[in-house]
């Protein structure tokens, strides 16, 4: 067998929903009540080419805490109680939603930091290979000079920002996910 | 059939990664981006992933045959699917979650949108999750699903197939892929096994008939690998990485 040899993508197709969102699977809560951080609900519909909502699709999330660490062997430091991870199906409007905190910056290389960010992925019926994005806040002073932005040509940049809104007592920022056409969500070639 | 591909845009490896937009899949037609995805630097948020975190606190269920709760067992011929999952410099990915789910003896998943006639076996979820050993091996014992007919174009037919879900070490190697069985006449007519570009890596999607994974007077066996991208983190990376944190947070 050739080791090198990538195994190849296909679409999660319509019927994924009992198991990968089965109770236990889909997490839309990342928090629990000792986690620290500003607590967030990051909400937003994934549409189509037609602007139509797309019940089938699930999100997931991987963002670091609020003190920028990831709960992950190569980001090793210690302490960290927060899995960062979540998994939300799509309703009949195309909604999804997570009740997250605002991550807090984390490295790009020595010199730089990031701006605070979720990275966003999608999969459905019809993506042969999963969606990558990010979320980035647009009320962050941060964001206007995040590195990775950098990359994203000015005019698109604006589809990577979540804007809040506040209902009651927690911040809602809110990020469409556009998969074609008008508005077109960037995604990352990953 | 056409197996025309009008979509230019392809993740990383455009000979193993199907095109987004792939016209003889018609859900891609409204669904695949048309813009170019944008290359970006791989960062820490993409050489770390929820991998590791998720796997050490998902609840193994490798068993499909029995799992519905039912206290009986799936219709079907028993199967054992197990292989290795693999980085692509050969290493095995240890303790990693691995998710499945299939359609059902005759063809049809235990799901709302799932219609057409075929019956329902009440012994059957068709789903299940393990994780890979040490040495990157995984194993599920369940019974060979059957192909089922979906609206594509007319008499489409989907090879029998089992879905994979996959984490890996980071967030570039998240998979999402459907492993296939061996001599279906199907697989030359399914536009979703066709998407794969290059016949090699469409070989690499179809499991192999394995004697020496068959249980006596139990079940058949196939072995099917997977190889997952990344992490591209050595040990060595992994120590630069840190010191760039280091060095970071003074």
């Amino acid at each position: 067998m050739n080791a090198s040899l990538l195994t190849g993508s296909q679409t999660v197709g319509p019927f994924f929903s009992p198991s990968l969102l089965r109770e236990g699977a889909s997490r839309n809560v990342l928090t629990e009540p000792a986690t620290v951080g500003e607590r967030i609900r990051i909400e937003g519909r994934v549409l189509d080419g037609d602007g139509a909502p797309v019940p089938d699709a699930m999100v997931e999330i991987w963002q670091a805490d609020a003190d920028g660490h990831y709960n992950h062997p190569a980001d090793s430091r210690p302490g960290i109680d927060f899995t960062g991870y979540g998994r939300s199906g799509t309703s009949e409007d195309g909604g999804y939603w997570f009740e997250t905190i605002k991550p807090g910056p984390v490295p790009f290389d020595a010199q730089q930091m990031q701006a605070p960010h979720v990275v966003v992925t999608v999969f459905s019926r019809g993506l042969l290979n999963h969606l990558v994005t990010r979320l980035y806040f647009a009320d962050e002073p941060a964001t206007d000079s995040d590195p990775v932005l950098g990359y994203v040509p000015d005019e698109r940049r604006p589809t990577l920002l979540a804007r809040r809104e506040t209902k009651g007592t927690i911040a809602i920022y809110r990020f469409d996910i556009i998969m074609q056409g008008t508005g077109e969500t960037v995604f990352f070639n990953l | 059939m056409s197996n025309i591909t009008i979509g230019e845009i392809v993740r990383g490896d455009r000979e193993i990664f199907p095109p987004y937009l792939y016209e003889a899949y018609q859900s891609t037609r409204r669904r695949a981006p048309t813009l170019p995805l944008v290359d970006v630097p791989l960062t820490l948020s993409e050489l770390t992933g929820p991998g590791p975190a998720i796997s050490a606190v998902t609840p193994e269920d490798a068993d499909l045959t029995r799992n519905a709760g039912t206290g009986g067992e799936a219709i079907g011929q028993r199967i054992i699917v197990a292989g290795r999952v693999l980085d692509d410099r050969g290493n095995p990915v240890s303790n990693t979650l691995l998710e499945i789910w299939q359609a059902n003896a005759a063809g049809r998943y235990l799901h709302r949108r799932d219609q057409w006639p075929g019956p329902l076996d009440p012994n059957f979820l068709g789903m299940g999750r393990c994780l890979t050993d040490g040495e990157g091996v995984y194993r599920f014992l369940t019974i060979r699903p059957g192909a089922y007919p979906w609206k594509n174009h007319t008499n489409a037919w989907r090879p029998a197939h089992i879905h994979f879900s996959l984490f890996g070490p980071s967030t570039i190697s998240r998979l999402v892929t459907q492993m296939y069985f061996p001599g279906d006449p199907l697989h030359a007519i399914d536009p979703i096994m066709q998407s794969v570009p290059m016949e090699a890596a469409r070989q690499r999607l179809i499991a192999t008939y394995d004697h020496n994974i068959t249980e006596p007077e139990w079940a058949l066996g196939y072995h099917w690998d997977i190889v997952l991208r990344g992490p591209y983190a050595t040990p060595f990376e992994l120590a630069r990485l840190e010191e760039t944190i280091e060095e970071v947070a003074q």
